[in-house]
């Protein structure tokens, strides 16, 4: 087994600035007002992931789970440290970015699984798969400024999810989807699970973690939190008890971020 | 791209930030040509007259020019075939003013992709610079139908000078966009210094008065106003269109009433010393590009 994911030392540092105009800043600078605040959103956090393992990353708002998902799909690079994958990556990060609401689906499709990495002759072979998927049917001509979001969110996720990759990330995934489609999902992200990829998966829901990962990060204000076993993951977060008696079923599945 | 048939084990570990430079942008060629598309097709989606803008605009433009500077201002006694020079001229300055301006936007525009997903981010500006170029054809092909039409022949010297030309605005249209593009996302003043700038350029440039007249108010220091690589660059298109056109007599008078030649001397050598001034003006915007690119992601 090889590793999959290396992150040592990572630190990245974001600076906040309170104010954008010449006029703003001198006024604040004048009444000796703090204009800018540095912090880190990633905080000298170390990790591997091994081939083949499917992580949960969970944590509260603004626990910096997406700066590290932006520093592995290499949007973002650490200002410290380093952070190494093995292979290509794919997934949901940004699932229908880039989208031209005038232009069509289909024309869309072309252009989003470009910008996700994928040859002309892999998409080729994709295409009707994909087009299946989505299950737009005749919609797939009309501009995406008239699809719904839930249209949109299954062009995207279509796409996503037929890009070959050895690390596949998930973050945002399917809140706008309906039932079908989610479960749909689901089983699409079981399978890429099961095929030995590795899978990086950002959820505020404790049950699909459970079931989607064999071990959970916890970030706490971009430090390590907890990392092993999902159910203690949940537990460490205190996810795992019932607010006013609510039940949690798989009804939920899926309803993430 | 990484090939997936590959075991995994076998790949390298390696920083997923993608390779960036202008060169990678090359390497992408087909992601290059599909963001391309999209901007040529989106842009006329929905309007009932489509590409047929692209000609519009600089028609009528065109025509403003030729009724203010030309006949107003009787530009069209001194100058033979003035509409020709004036057109040549608005097509390189068009072209620039369309890169440096949506250019300088690009990055701005594409928030959503760049935020989310690694890609070279010069790809927008390249993106962009090849939409202007797409909209230099049609207006070419009124130019060349109207030269055709006034006695011009394509010669060999002529079409280097074009190549020049293009090549020229190409290289610097980029760096401006390159520079800027980046720029506006710390602060938008970017954008409208940009606005700014390009009133400058089509009173830089032998577009509304030829060339002649530079040479004779400027005399020794005429050298100086071909500094400008855009100046150069309008030269260079007329000579390749306009100059074919006049006839020798009317060459002779223009000659000899200011006194001074119609085209600047060793034209060809100032096009390769201003393509090669452009392009190292183009390796300094991607070394500064490459220095605020890593904090894009985040300010945007």
């Amino acid at each position: 087994m090889a590793t999959s994911i290396v992150a040592e030392n990572v630190t990245k540092e974001f600076t906040l600035r309170y104010h954008r105009t010449f006029k703003e800043v001198t006024v604040a600078k004048a009444r000796g007002h703090k204009t800018s605040d540095r912090f880190n959103a990633i905080d000298d956090l170390s990790f591997t992931v091994e081939e083949g393992e499917s992580i949960g990353l969970m944590g509260l708002n603004g626990s910096g789970k997406s700066t590290l998902l932006k520093m592995i799909n290499g949007v973002m690079r650490p200002d410290q440290g380093s952070l190494l994958t093995r292979g290509r990556i794919a997934g949901l990060i940004a699932t229908g970015a880039g989208f031209h609401p005038q232009l069509s689906g289909s024309e869309n499709l072309v252009l989003n699984a470009a910008i996700l990495g994928m040859t002309e002759r892999e998409l080729k072979r994709k295409y009707d798969d994909i087009v299946e998927f989505a299950g737009l049917g005749r919609l797939l001509d009309a501009p995406v400024g008239h699809y719904s979001s839930g249209q949109k969110a299954r062009l995207g996720f279509a796409v996503a999810v037929h890009v070959d990759s050895d690390i596949f990330l998930a973050d945002e995934v399917l809140a706008v989807g309906d039932k079908p489609f989610r479960s749909k999902c689901m089983k699409k992200m079981m399978q890429i699970r099961d095929s030995g990829r590795t899978l990086v998966y950002v959820s505020h829901s404790p049950a699909s973690v459970e079931r989607m990962c064999s071990r959970v990060i916890v970030l706490e204000q971009g430090r390590l939190g907890f990392d092993g076993d999902p159910k203690a993951a949940i537990h460490y977060l205190e996810y795992d008890t019932p607010e006013d008696g609510e039940e949690l079923t798989d009804e939920q599945m899926g309803n993430d971020i | 791209m990484t090939d997936v048939a590959v075991p995994v084990a076998e790949k390298p570990l390696r920083s997923p930030a993608p390779a960036s430079g202008l060169l990678s942008v090359l390497r992408q060629r087909y992601l290059l040509r599909l963001l391309v598309q999209r901007e040529i097709s989106a842009r006329y989606q929905g309007s009932f007259l489509g590409l047929l803008w692209s000609y519009i605009n600089p028609l009528t433009q065109f025509f403003i020019y030729w009724f203010v500077i030309g006949f107003l201002f009787q530009m069209h006694k001194d100058v033979p075939h003035y509409p020709i020079h004036l057109f040549a001229a608005l097509i390189i300055v068009h072209f620039f003013t369309e890169t440096f301006v949506a250019g300088t936007r690009s990055i701005m525009r594409n928030k959503a992709l760049v935020v989310k997903m690694a890609m070279p981010r010069e790809m927008f500006p390249v993106a962009t610079m090849l939409v202007s170029l797409y909209h230099v054809g049609p207006q070419m092909v009124i130019l060349v139908v109207v030269c055709v039409l006034s006695g011009w022949t394509p010669d060999p010297v002529g079409m280097l000078c074009l190549a020049l030309a293009l090549l020229i605005i190409a290289a610097i249209g980029l760096s401006g966009a390159l520079l800027f593009s980046a720029a506006n996302v710390f602060f938008r003043d970017f954008g409208n210094i940009v606005n700014v700038l390009t009133n400058f350029v089509r009173f830089g440039v032998p577009m509304m008065y030829p060339y002649v007249i530079v040479h004779d108010r400027f005399g020794r220091f005429a050298d100086l106003y071909l500094l400008n690589p855009l100046a150069d660059a309008v030269v260079l298109f007329q000579r390749a269109f306009w100059v074919g056109t006049v006839p020798d007599a009317d060459r002779v008078r223009i000659e000899q009433h200011y006194g001074g030649p119609m085209m600047p001397d060793h034209l060809i050598t100032h096009g390769v010393l201003a393509l090669l001034g452009c392009l190292v003006i183009l390796a300094f915007s991607q070394w500064v590009f490459t220095r605020l690119e890593n904090k894009i992601p985040e300010r945007l």
